[in-house]
């Protein structure tokens, strides 16, 4: 008998042993759903399989009474809409803010300071303030998710930045260099699949805003409508749309991977 | 050309080295030998512009050694001395792109076919060629080394700093490695400075080999000494062998 530490799974296995959760606990979900609903037919918190798809065929396919809409596809649209556009401003800033105050020592003492404070700053805390600001709309749900993740991408850009070997920028200065081209090639190149992996990582965060922005002042948007829902405690509709979100999340997170990829070959290949 | 005259260089209250007195003349190849930590890599950083001295002076043709790296002194480390973002090719064409002014230093048009062939025939020089479109994790040690000896050579250095340019490398690549680098050497007019802790390289390449070591000790105070040029040699590729030790 090996020793457990050197114990693998063969690859197929792997797969198996990884789908073995997933599947206990959908289980679990359907033998207690089934058991609850035997009990009370009218019972809202373990709806069965059926009566969720009754739900979500009901918002993706059939339009809104009240607004005409597809509820389901134009709340997806909405909430993309903006952690996109939340998460696009945090990485351009991010990207400046770190390669600037980890390349330049005059810029780095004059900002690391401000932006390791402004990383403690606990975001949600600051939505009132931006909600007064810039008023319901969507520029102060996006902001939101901008300030709430620009302080990490910067930090992270600001210390991979400072990763690179030293050997480099020295090695381009003897080719004659000058600062704008060292930026520009050695060191905004190598850190752009960093930041695909500083975006891939702040993600979470950036859906953790966009449902409290949406929660509390919205009319619309994937975050609105599990907070709208819950006052009928439609848990055939919380659940989908929690279901849904864990789907874009992974989405997201793996085609970024695959374009880091794609993109820099020669990434992790040191 | 360059001179160095009662040099010392500190780290606080470490002394690294003393009493540096050493004039060297264009074309030289020296090697720099002595115990791992005595400061051979401090004196090539004297040389960039990265390290500052601490005492004497330091000059290149008369003028104090400028305080930062620049074009007319090359440097191949013993790693991370190519991009390793950018193919064979495009390391090389960098070279020649970092030497005009402007805010990326790409080129474009004329000079880029221009800076291509011109990048190609030192790349095929150096026994790349198969490779030019090849990054380097893709190369072996001694052709990253080749590499990065091409990228250095393609900004004209005067001179050309060596840091244990092959100390990773298996002994039979080296040679190959020792005669690429002898030959370059006298084509290009180059001043070599290489730092090796194989004294047969060292003999074997240089046309003058320092040995730096230590001439005080404190055992108490195991830092408050610095390490100097001990030896200072001609070998056998110079006329005839001279043995003379430099007084400190
Ligand atoms: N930036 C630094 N700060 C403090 N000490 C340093 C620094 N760089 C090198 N040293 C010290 O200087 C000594 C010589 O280092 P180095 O020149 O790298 O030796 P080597 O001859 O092996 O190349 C070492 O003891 C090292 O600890
Ligand atoms: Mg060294």
């Amino acid at each position: 008998m090996k020793r457990l530490i050197n114990l693998t799974p063969a690859p197929a296995m792997k797969w198996l042993l990884g789908l073995l959760p997933f599947a206990v606990l959908l289980l679990l979900y359907v033998v207690t759903s089934d058991a609850r609903l035997a009990e009370n037919a009218a019972d809202k918190l373990l709806p069965s399989f059926g009566s969720m798809q009754e739900a979500m065929t009901r918002m993706a396919f059939e339009p809104s009474k009240r607004s005409g809409d597809y509820l389901f596809w134009t709340d997806t649209a909405s909430s993309l809409r903006r952690l996109g556009a939340g998460v696009a401003i945090a990485a351009v800033l991010g990207l400046i803010i770190g390669i600037a105050t980890g390349a330049l020592p005059m810029l780095s003492a004059v900002f690391s300071p401000l932006l390791t404070v402004t990383s403690l700053i606990p975001c949600l805390a600051l939505l009132p303030v931006l909600f007064i600001v810039l008023g319901l709309g969507e520029l102060s749900k996006v902001v939101l998710i901008a300030i709430g993740i620009t302080p990490f991408i910067a930090r992270d850009i600001q210390r991979r930045t400072r990763e690179i070997p030293v050997e480099q920028l020295i090695k381009a200065q003897t080719l004659g260099a000058n600062s704008a081209q060292i930026i520009c090639r050695v060191l905004l190149p190598q850190l752009m699949p960093k930041l695909i992996n500083a975006v891939r990582l702040s993600l979470g965060a950036g859906w953790l805003f966009l449902i409290a922005a949406e929660a509390i002042a919205s009319t619309d948007g994937l975050g609105y409508r599990i907070f709208l829902v819950r006052r009928y405690l439609s848990m055939d509709v919380i659940l989908p749309y929690v279901a849904w979100i864990t789907l874009l999340a992974f989405v997201f997170d793996y085609l970024l991977r695959r374009i880091s990829k794609r993109l820099y070959p020669w990434e992790l290949a040191e | 050309m360059i001179t160095a005259h009662n040099l010392w260089k500190h780290y606080g209250d470490h002394t690294v080295l003393e009493r540096i007195n050493v004039t060297v003349d264009e074309g030289e190849f020296i090697t720099l030998v002595g115990a791992s930590g005595c400061g051979k890599t401090t004196f090539l950083k004297l040389l960039l512009g990265v390290e500052s001295i601490s005492r004497g002076s330091l000059t290149l043709s008369g003028e104090p050694i400028a305080s930062e790296p620049g074009p007319d002194r090359g440097i191949v480390f013993q790693q991370y001395s190519v991009f390793p973002h950018m193919s064979v090719l495009e390391n090389v064409v960098a070279a020649i792109g970092f030497r005009q002014p402007g805010l990326t230093g790409f080129l474009f048009g004329q000079p880029k076919k221009d800076a291509e062939e011109l990048s190609l025939s030192l790349i095929s020089k150096v026994g790349l060629q198969a490779a030019a479109h090849k990054y380097p994790h893709e190369l072996s040690g001694g052709m990253r080394q080749r590499l990065a000896i091409a990228q250095a050579l393609m900004a004209k250095p005067k001179i050309l700093l060596l840091d244990e340019p092959f100390g990773a490398l298996d002994p039979g690549i080296r040679a190959d490695m020792h005669t690429l680098v002898l030959d370059l050497w006298r084509e290009n007019n180059l001043t070599v400075f290489m730092v090796t802790h194989d004294l047969k390289e060292g003999f074997h390449l240089g046309t003058r080999l320092w040995v730096f070591d230590k001439p005080r000790i404190d055992p108490h105070a195991p830092e408050a000494y610095g390490a100097t040029i001990t030896y200072d040699l001609s070998t056998s590729r110079n006329t005839d062998v001279a043995f003379s030790e430099t007084s400190p």
